[in-house]
């Protein structure tokens, strides 16, 4: 099992990149197919927010995506170079207030299909989330 | 793009046919466009029917929603049918099953229009 790491523009390309890349690599890493679609979502939603948010389609500015399969299952961790974000500012998107809301609902399924979900800082600056999805046997 | 949407009359209520992929940028651009168009003609029944929807994101929803909002706001009625299991998921997790009238059968959801 390797360790991957790639550079990818801020284009909406490179977010289905990215999705194909990673549910392929959840594949080889012994994913049933469901589970290989949900981590294949929760990457896209994190992707947008990458490119869209963190780098706001910036030419200059990457995407940093890293995948680390396991045994015991996969790990995708996924970079820009935004000027970062405080994920606890966020509105709930379940709140009645905010049911009918057009956007905010990314996060939320990233949170329902994947079992660990950390944002930190990027080193160098920019905001990094790490997602991991548990194989279960 | 990856969405094609086409529509159809069956009777006094008008079904937009959606097909492949709704994800952020020109597919969901397309899909937010189109329940516009219909619900500015004055349109004031219309079904979505997404058998054929193999994928759709939270940009996507996001436009399910725009648009149940224009529609309701125009006076009329927008609902769902043909939904996999991945979408029903999705919805129940949005908590947005409860918002959505939505149908497994069309002629049911067709009749279903006071």
């Amino acid at each position: 099992m390797e360790r991957q790491q790639l550079t990818l523009d801020s284009t909406l390309e490179s977010v289905d990149e990215a999705e194909a890349i990673v549910i392929r690599e959840a594949e080889k890493t012994g994913f049933e197919e469901d589970d290989q679609q949900q981590i294949g979502m929760a990457v896209r939603e994190c992707m947008v927010n990458a490119v869209v948010h963190g780098n706001r389609y910036n030419r200059k500015k990457k995407v940093h995506l890293e995948l680390e399969p396991s045994n015991e299952g996969l790990t995708v961790v996924i970079g820009d170079e935004g000027d970062g974000f405080d994920v606890n500012a966020l509105p709930d998107p379940l709140l009645p207030e905010n049911l009918m809301r057009q956007s905010g609902r990314g996060l939320l399924l990233v949170r329902a299909f994947m079992d660990e979900f950390h944002v930190q800082p990027r080193t160098g600056g920019g905001t990094e989330v790490r997602l991991t999805k548990t194989l279960t046997k | 793009m990856s969405v094609k949407l086409t529509s159809r009359q069956v009777g006094d209520v008008t079904v937009i046919d959606a097909a492949g992929r709704i994800t952020l940028g020109e597919a969901a651009s397309a899909f937010r466009d189109t329940i516009r168009e219909y619900a500015g003609k004055g349109n004031k029944k219309l079904l979505l029917n997404l058998s054929d929807v193999s994928y759709i994101d939270s940009s996507g929803i996001g436009e399910m929603v725009s648009g149940f909002t224009t529609v309701t706001n125009n006076g009329g009625q927008l609902k769902l049918v043909g939904l996999s299991k991945r979408i029903k998921d999705l919805l129940q997790i949005t908590k947005l099953y409860t918002v959505f009238d939505v149908y497994d059968d069309e002629a049911q959801a067709v009749r279903s229009f006071s």
